[in-house]
């Protein structure tokens, strides 16, 4: 039981990168890794919000609107499935603004470090991914909690990691036309042609 | 006239919504593996992305500003979930390909971005063309990459043999690194490229 848990994390951290293996989350992945203080700041906002909504959202899914789930209610056949998106993208946006409060009022510090990233999380596609693919995979609750947290762990180290090397990209002499997002490109290729290197890992 | 032509053929070139405004990668280079994969994708944004556009810009008045990203989310959703069910529908088996992507239209960054940028400011009909503008420059990344996928990755396009492969007795040794996600970044960088060599007033200063 615990094997499969671990190499479910270790299955969404690296060798189902969300970021570098199904380029979730690339609109901030590029904007927001300028720097590395940054990056982690938005990494770590990123681990909590989808430790919380991809389990959330596998509740709603399994109680809710899978086929026969309201049978719990005394209900029979129904099936709600269509409202799939529209749900899932209301309980992000409705976590990550509890969460903001929660945060406001009792963790200040973390709160302002965070600022702006949070609110932003709501639009960021690594987040509604990770929920559509536990929808998608059929994870139990158990199995949604740790791919929650693997696949926002995962996209954090990615980020991370890029900030790093746009750092020290300062120092390096770019082609003109390639200078800024063009290079990024090209680097984020490379990191993920890197991490293909764990696809072929049995766990 | 003249107004409409330009919101439709800036977002081309000019203010290609990937490669300058940073927006809406994130569902995009997963579909473009194979041509047929990102022309279905193109439709869709493009239908979406307009019609949100248009359905916001009508609405625009009357959204109070503090509720409006939650006002334009149920729009975007709502459009998303139509498509879906349409493409579920009409071509199933790409719509199985494209997995869980048509749902992240919702988070494409385009879509909310047109419709916070452009259509709160004004009237739904040109709004209707900057939204169809924009998908258009999207589709135009998305074609492209997709083009060079699937050419190098499997020798087709569509189907069609363009080069033939090695294990049908031709000459090409399918490429496999095209069909892995490194080479989308790749394409997408050499576009980047390309175009600021082009247009250098795209050019980045350095910081």
């Amino acid at each position: 039981m615990f094997e499969h848990y671990l190499s479910l994390f270790f299955k969404a951290v690296f060798v189902e990168n969300l970021a570098l293996s199904f380029f979730l989350g690339m609109c901030t992945f590029i904007a927001v890794s300028k720097k590395v203080s940054t990056a982690i700041g938005l990494g770590i906002a990123v681990v909590v919000v989808q430790s919380i909504t991809v389990p959330a959202n596998n509740l709603i899914y399994t109680y809710l609107l899978k086929e026969n789930a309201l049978s719990w209610m005394g209900i029979q056949g129904t099936d709600l499935s269509f409202l799939g998106l529209i749900s899932y993208i209301g309980v992000i946006a409705a976590m990550v603004q509890i969460l903001e409060m929660i945060l406001d009022k009792h963790v200040p510090s973390l709160y302002n470090a965070l600022g702006i990233f949070l609110p932003l999380i709501t639009v960021n596609c690594a987040i509604l991914g990770g929920s559509l693919f536990m929808v998608e995979r059929s994870y139990n609750f158990g199995e949604s909690v740790v791919f929650g947290f693997g696949s926002g762990f995962g996209w954090a180290l990615a980020i991370m990691t890029l900030a790093g090397i746009r750092e020290k990209l300062k120092y390096s002499d770019i082609p003109v036309g390639l200078r800024g997002l063009g290079i990024t490109f090209m680097i984020v290729g490379l990191m993920s042609l890197g991490f293909l290197a764990f696809s072929g890992i049995q766990l | 006239m003249e107004k409409i032509k330009k919101v439709v053929v800036d977002p081309l070139f000019n203010n290609n919504p990937i490669a300058l405004q940073v927006l809406g990668i994130c569902s995009a280079l997963a579909v473009t593996t194979k041509m047929d994969k990102s022309l279905v994708m193109c439709a869709a944004v493009i239908a979406v992305t307009a019609l949100s556009n248009y359905s916001v810009s009508l609405i625009r008045k009357i959204i109070p500003s503090s509720i409006r990203i939650i006002v334009q989310m149920t729009i975007i959703a709502s459009l998303v979930i139509m498509a879906d069910q349409i493409l579920k529908a009409y071509v199933y088996d790409i719509a199985k390909e494209l997995s869980v992507f048509v749902g992240l239209i919702i988070t494409n960054c385009i879509v909310m971005g047109r419709a916070e940028g452009f259509a709160m400011k004004n009237p739904p009909f040109l709004s209707l063309m900057d939204g169809i503008g924009n998908g258009i420059g999207y589709s135009l990344i998305l074609v492209y990459v997709a083009f060079f996928r699937e050419l190098l990755g499997t020798g087709k396009i569509l189907g069609f043999t363009i080069l033939t492969p090695t294990t049908e007795g031709g000459w090409y040794t399918p490429n496999g690194l095209a069909l892995l996600a490194p080479s989308a970044f790749f394409l997408i960088g050499l576009f980047i490229w390309a175009l600021r060599t082009w247009k250098p007033e795209q050019i980045e200063e350095v910081q």
